[in-house]
């Protein structure tokens, strides 16, 4: 199986600064891998670089098996989407029209009802034909989510897609993400919730200070060293009934 | 399509007032006699003198209200209108240069020399839009560029020997439509259709520029090509109504905005009816400089301003409550 995203030995560098150093990430179809990191870690960078909106120092990144660098516009929005950390909407479209963009490709009416499927699934379809301006900024983030999940992109690359959501739709989104991937694509997401990555993610990548501070599925990399040495904090995940849960203080040096 | 066809009724009704309405007032006889013999006295009048002025306002502020919601739309910025780029600060000191140098007399002479600073003008901000992607580099480097016109434009008062320079000048700068012959649209009318072409093409471009420059980027469109696409259309629109009337503010700014809620705030669907809306304000805006009674007739681009600072310090008002949410 191809995967849907290889990332190999990536550096980015701001002018002298290194950003990311010597960094590899796959992601395989069905997958969801977090990429984790306190802030200024490069998380985001690594996701734009992903995306050829980042230039590299080195490296090399493949979507669907093909060089990154020798795909054009139109193929490379075919093999992945893009939900960007920034939530800043210019102008007051109703949310089915701002979903409908992640279509744009596809004729209208399709791109209405997928933008309206995407929204019932998201639990604001009784908002579809609100301004996006009118809307609380989670209603609004749930807009933009949707329109991601509206692409169908075999890859979709999330940046903080539970930010600013209350609890039940932070699970919310990350389950339907979930679906998305169990349905075929390769989910990419960044996250801060600790807890939530051990729930959702099949598999973590955990930068710290541009550099690779683990790998590998959750329970097995976010041990109590990592939490101490990439997060500075003093804990550990703990298993629930409901699922694994971060019990953590910051650590006291 | 509903807002499309009332825009164009209150069109058609602005350009028949247009004709019928002006300096010399017509008796019911004579205009009778105008429709049955063009050739007469009326029928000059009628159809040399107010019929193509109106229409050379409509087509301009058409172009205004275009290349406006173009660059609206490019940069995101609701306060964002023709002359942000620069483009007519270009057009503006071309003329001012043709005028200091005794060739604005020569017939065409003027109209050229501004259509093609606006267009060089023009050219320098598309290089940089295809280089650069975030709208406030643009800006920026537009604010540069019509700051460079401006104070070229007052270099040519400045440097030429004769107060007759500046006084043309400055009356050109003013913009107006009295005078134009049907001659004068035949030649601004292949710029403006290349410009409402190009303007057209970039559409999309700019819809899905609504959810910033990262989505827009990875969203399949060629986005390098419709950002130029978008800049050299407006230059074109803008330059070409530069060149037919001077420089006009504020209906650029104001069309968008008169129809951006009845299209759901899409900012390609706003492209057709802004121009329309833009016909509309400047046909009326032409009408009402040539029916106030004023010793000297009132120039477009005073009349145009008057109206629209009051409709700038609204839109201010309106978009300093879309920022806070």
């Amino acid at each position: 199986m191809t995967a849907a995203l290889e990332i190999e030995a990536l550096s980015v560098r701001l002018g002298r600064r290194i950003v990311l150093e010597d960094v590899s990430l796959s992601a395989e179809p069905g997958e969801v891998v977090g990429v984790l990191g306190p802030n200024g870690a490069g998380k985001t960078t690594l996701l734009r670089a992903a995306l050829g909106l980042q230039r590299r120092a080195a490296g090399q990144v493949r979507l669907g098996g093909r060089a990154l660098d020798d795909l054009g516009d139109r193929e490379r929005a075919g093999l992945a989407a893009y939900l960007p950390q920034e939530r800043r909407v210019a102008w007051n479209m109703p949310a089915w029209r701002i979903a409908a963009l992640g279509a744009a490709e596809r004729a209208p009416a399709l791109a209405h009802a997928l933008a309206l499927e995407q929204l019932d699934a998201l639990e604001i379809g009784d908002l579809a034909e609100r301004g996006v301006l009118d809307m609380s900024g989670g209603e609004r983030a749930r807009v933009l989510l949707a329109r991601l999940l509206v692409s169908r992109a075999p890859l979709l690359v999330a940046d903080e897609p539970a930010a600013g959501l209350d609890p039940e739709t932070q699970f919310l989104a990350l389950e339907r993400l979930r679906a998305h991937a169990d349905d075929g694509a390769a989910v990419v997401l960044t996250l801060h919730d600790l807890t939530l990555a051990a729930r959702v993610c099949d598999r973590v990548l955990v930068l710290r200070d541009g550099c690779v501070a683990g790998a590998g599925r959750p329970a097995e990399t976010l041990t109590p060293e990592l939490l101490s040495a990439a997060f500075g904090l003093d804990g550990a995940l703990i298993d629930t009934p409901t699922g694994p849960v971060l019990a953590a203080a910051r650590k006291r040096s | 399509m509903r807002l499309a066809l009332i825009l164009i009724a209150v069109l058609a009704a602005a350009l028949a007032l247009s004709v019928v309405f002006g300096e010399t007032s017509l008796s019911l006889a004579q205009y009778a006699d105008a429709f049955a013999h063009p050739g007469s006295a009326a029928g000059e009048i009628l159809f040399r003198i107010r019929a193509p002025r109106a229409v050379c306002a409509a087509l301009v502020g058409a172009a205004l209200g275009l290349s406006g919601a173009v660059m609206q739309g490019l940069l995101r910025n609701p306060l964002a209108e023709p002359g942000v780029l620069g483009v007519s600060a270009g057009g503006g000191f071309a003329a001012a240069c043709a005028i200091a140098l005794g060739v604005g007399a020569v017939s065409g002479a003027l109209e050229l020399a501004a259509l093609a600073g606006s267009l060089a003008a023009g050219a320098i901000v598309a290089a940089i839009a295809a280089r650069f992607r975030e709208p406030e580099t643009l800006i920026l480097f537009g604010v540069a560029l019509a700051a460079l016109g401006g104070a070229l434009t007052a270099l040519v008062f400045n440097l030429s020997p004769s107060p007759v320079t500046t006084a043309e000048v400055l009356s050109w700068l003013q913009g107006s439509v009295a005078n134009r012959a049907w001659i004068d649209l035949g030649w601004a009318l292949p710029p403006m259709a290349l410009g409402a072409g190009l303007c057209a093409y970039a559409a999309t471009g700019l819809r899905m520029l609504t959810l910033g420059e990262e989505s827009a980027a990875l969203s399949g469109l060629p986005m390098a090509r419709l950002r130029v696409a978008a800049v050299a259309g407006a230059a074109l629109l803008t330059g070409a109504s530069v060149a037919l009337a001077g420089v006009i503010g504020f209906v650029g700014l104001a069309a968008p905005h008169l129809v951006r809620g009845s299209v759901s705030d899409d900012p390609a669907r706003t492209l057709a009816p802004s121009a329309i809306a833009g016909a509309i304000l400047l046909v009326i805006a032409d009408l009402l400089a040539r029916v106030i009674p004023t010793e000297e007739e009132l120039r477009l681009g005073v009349v145009t301003a008057l109206f629209g600072a009051p409709v700038f310090a609204l839109i201010a008002w309106r978009a300093a409550r879309s920022w806070r949410a």
